[in-house]
């Protein structure tokens, strides 16, 4: 069951066209991820989904409503959380869930039960009365989630929402969202981090308003990456890296510690290319140069580039 | 090798929280050398104590050979340090933001520095614009150039990519890892493990203690367990049926899940008959090696167990 239908979607703002045609689809229930780097379009066609920006052209069904003709039906669909945590900071735990409770319309018996919720999931329980500013940020991330979804809403966006957080803190975020898919609710998610798109059941990535890639994080890696990623360890990997990087067969390099990762083009076809030409500097020594699976970051930055 | 910063038995207390407890460690030159732990750790504030910019209680810190105490001064001028915010100044050009900094560090002459580093992180075509006018990558790149505009031999990074998206940091590492082969020393903390990996040396803290410090490599290496990914239909149902009839520790993946396991081959097969007694089919499965995220996570747990 589809829980949002992206048609032909497309904005422009002047002349600069921001979202360029875009169709996409997400089921119900699955953590969706939309990647693209700054400026790409993706909190303008987020903006869109969630009703509060009205498309030049094409349309979307966002919890079977139009959100060209029938955005404030959306509305009521969707949950949304920012990067900057919506939060009142000078106002306590409780006081914040009353306040997102009263704005979605929750009272009496219902607002309780999910303000327990909420209390749950946060580890905030008996702590109703804390200022809010003077939550960890792994906690205040959780509580800023829990009000989101406060409604019980259809679908919920999530826009950047681990910027600056602790690796045990997203971890426990990320179980949290799949709690949330796990009980039928859809999320869609903006990251930066790539690492983390992995979580994601569904990928699409934009970029200069298009729609460039669409798939699980394996298929991605195995449809969209024509390059190998060539792992090299040697004495000096700056230097050999320099040298690497004007090589026809070398489209990006990059360095991890002691280690470059080359990736290469179907020009290359032995590591003996890459030995011959480190060798021209006599001082660098090779230790190893094995193939390694690629990451979605690789997988990304190659179609970007390739885009540009 | 001399090591070019080295701290011995370092605290730092607030009231009665302990945020730096009897930390020692050594960074040599031309090291990029990474300070990894969760919020609330300790790192801030030991970047913060090595910058000068705050007083420590006990311990001793060299940095260039000088004792920090006696010599706060001179070791500045030769620090850069990049905090999380970018400080700069929005309603001022890049050409503006280097000038201001340049004057700050006392430097008179910086024309040709400044082009020199607009040329290398390739702003130079931006170089009039206002620094509120510039995207999160460009900011950062920005920023970078100020805190070397007056050739420092250690630059401090405080999580230095947060926010900026993964082409610009791809761009980002590439500039650091020319900085270290004109001998410059690189100290940074972040909370992300996958740019740990990017580190000669790391240091993992927690609750203002060292709990593990090396090379990634050998720090993956250290715990002798690896991670069995399995790909199979339905992943979430099977992860928490194993999870219900297993002890194993599960990371749970959009379409495949990793396995925590000390014994990859017995637990394979526990594994296999479990979820085929549940009629889940296992599409693939390999033995990896730990991230540098799932060793943080376990020694973390491993910590909080024994205290």
């Amino acid at each position: 069951m589809l829980s949002i239908e992206v048609n032909s979607l497309s904005k422009k703002f002047g002349k600069f066209l921001a979202v360029d045609n875009v169709s996409f689809n997400v089921n119900k229930g699955e953590v969706f991820g939309f990647l693209g780097a700054n400026g790409a379009g993706k909190s303008t066609t987020i903006r869109m989904l969630c009703g509060i920006l009205e498309p030049t052209s094409g349309d979307a069904k966002v919890g079977g409503f139009s959100v060209m003709n029938e955005p404030d039906k959306v509305k009521q669909k969707i949950g949304y959380m920012s990067q900057k945590f919506s939060l009142y900071n000078d106002l306590t735990v409780e006081e914040n869930i009353n306040f997102y409770g009263g704005v979605y319309g929750l009272f009496g018996e219902k607002l309780n039960e999910r303000k327990k919720w909420v209390l749950k999931i946060s580890d905030l329980k008996g702590k109703e009365n804390l200022i809010t500013a003077s939550l960890p940020g792994g906690i205040k991330q959780r509580l800023a989630l829990g009000t989101a979804v406060i409604h019980n809403p259809a679908i919920v966006f999530l826009d950047e929402p681990t910027s600056g957080v602790d690796p045990i803190a997203r971890r426990q975020f990320w179980e949290l969202i799949n709690d949330i898919s796990d009980r039928g609710t859809t999320v869609l998610v903006t990251t930066h981090y790539l690492e983390e798109a992995e979580f994601c059941n569904n990928i699409i990535l934009i970029n200069a308003g298009k729609l460039i890639a669409h798939g699980t994080p394996a298929t991605l890696k195995k449809d969209y990456l024509k390059n190998k990623i060539i792992e090299i360890e040697c004495d000096d990997p700056v230097s050999a890296m320099n040298i690497l990087s004007k090589e026809p067969f070398v489209d990006d390099t990059s360095i991890f510690g002691n280690n470059i990762h080359l990736s290469v083009n179907e020009i290359y076809n032995s590591k003996t290319q890459i030995s011959d030409s480190i060798k021209t500097n006599n001082k660098i020594n090779i230790k190893r140069i094995d193939p390694i699976v690629p990451t979605l970051e690789d997988v990304f930055i190659h179609l970007l580039e390739k885009g540009k | 090798m001399q090591p070019i910063i080295k701290i011995e038995k370092l605290s730092k207390s607030f009231g009665d929280i302990k945020a730096v407890n009897k930390i020692s460690f050594d960074v040599a030159k031309a090291q990029m050398f990474g300070l990894v732990g969760p919020d609330g750790a300790g790192k801030s504030t030991i970047i913060r104590i090595l910058t000068g910019l705050l007083s420590y209680d006990n311990g001793s810190i060299k940095i260039l050979d000088m004792d920090l105490k006696k010599n706060k001064k001179k070791i500045q001028d030769n620090i850069g340090y990049l905090s999380q915010k970018f400080s700069l100044y929005g309603d001022l050009t890049i050409d503006e933001n280097i000038e201001f900094f340049a004057k700050i560090h006392g430097v008179s002459n910086y024309e040709g520095r400044r082009n020199e580093l607009l040329k290398f992180t390739r702003l130079t075509e931006f170089r009039d614009r206002l620094a509120d006018n510039l995207s999160g990558g460009m900011k950062q790149k920005l920023a970078l150039v100020c805190s070397l505009i007056h050739k420092p031999k250690i630059l401090y990074l405080d999580e230095p990519t947060t926010g900026v998206d993964p082409v610009s940091r791809r761009d980002f590492w590439k500039i650091l890892a020319n900085l270290l082969k004109d001998g410059v020393t690189i100290f940074m903390s972040t909370p992300y493990l996958d740019e740990a990996e990017r580190c000669n040396k790391v240091a993992l803290i927690n609750k203002g203690k060292i709990i593990s410090i090396d090379s990634p490599e050998k720090i993956k290496e250290s715990t002798n367990k690896t991670a069995l990914e399995i790909v199979c239909n339905d992943v979430k149902n099977a992860a928490s049926i194993i999870k219900n009839n297993t002890e194993l520790e599960i990371q749970l993946f959009g379409d495949r899940m990793d396995i925590i396991s000390n014994n990859y081959k017995d637990d394979y097969i526990q594994i296999e008959k479990i979820l085929s007694d549940n009629s889940i089919e296992i599409i693939s499965h390999r033995n990896k090696t730990l991230s540098l995220e799932n060793v943080f996570i376990l020694k973390v747990k491993n910590e909080n167990v024994e205290a």
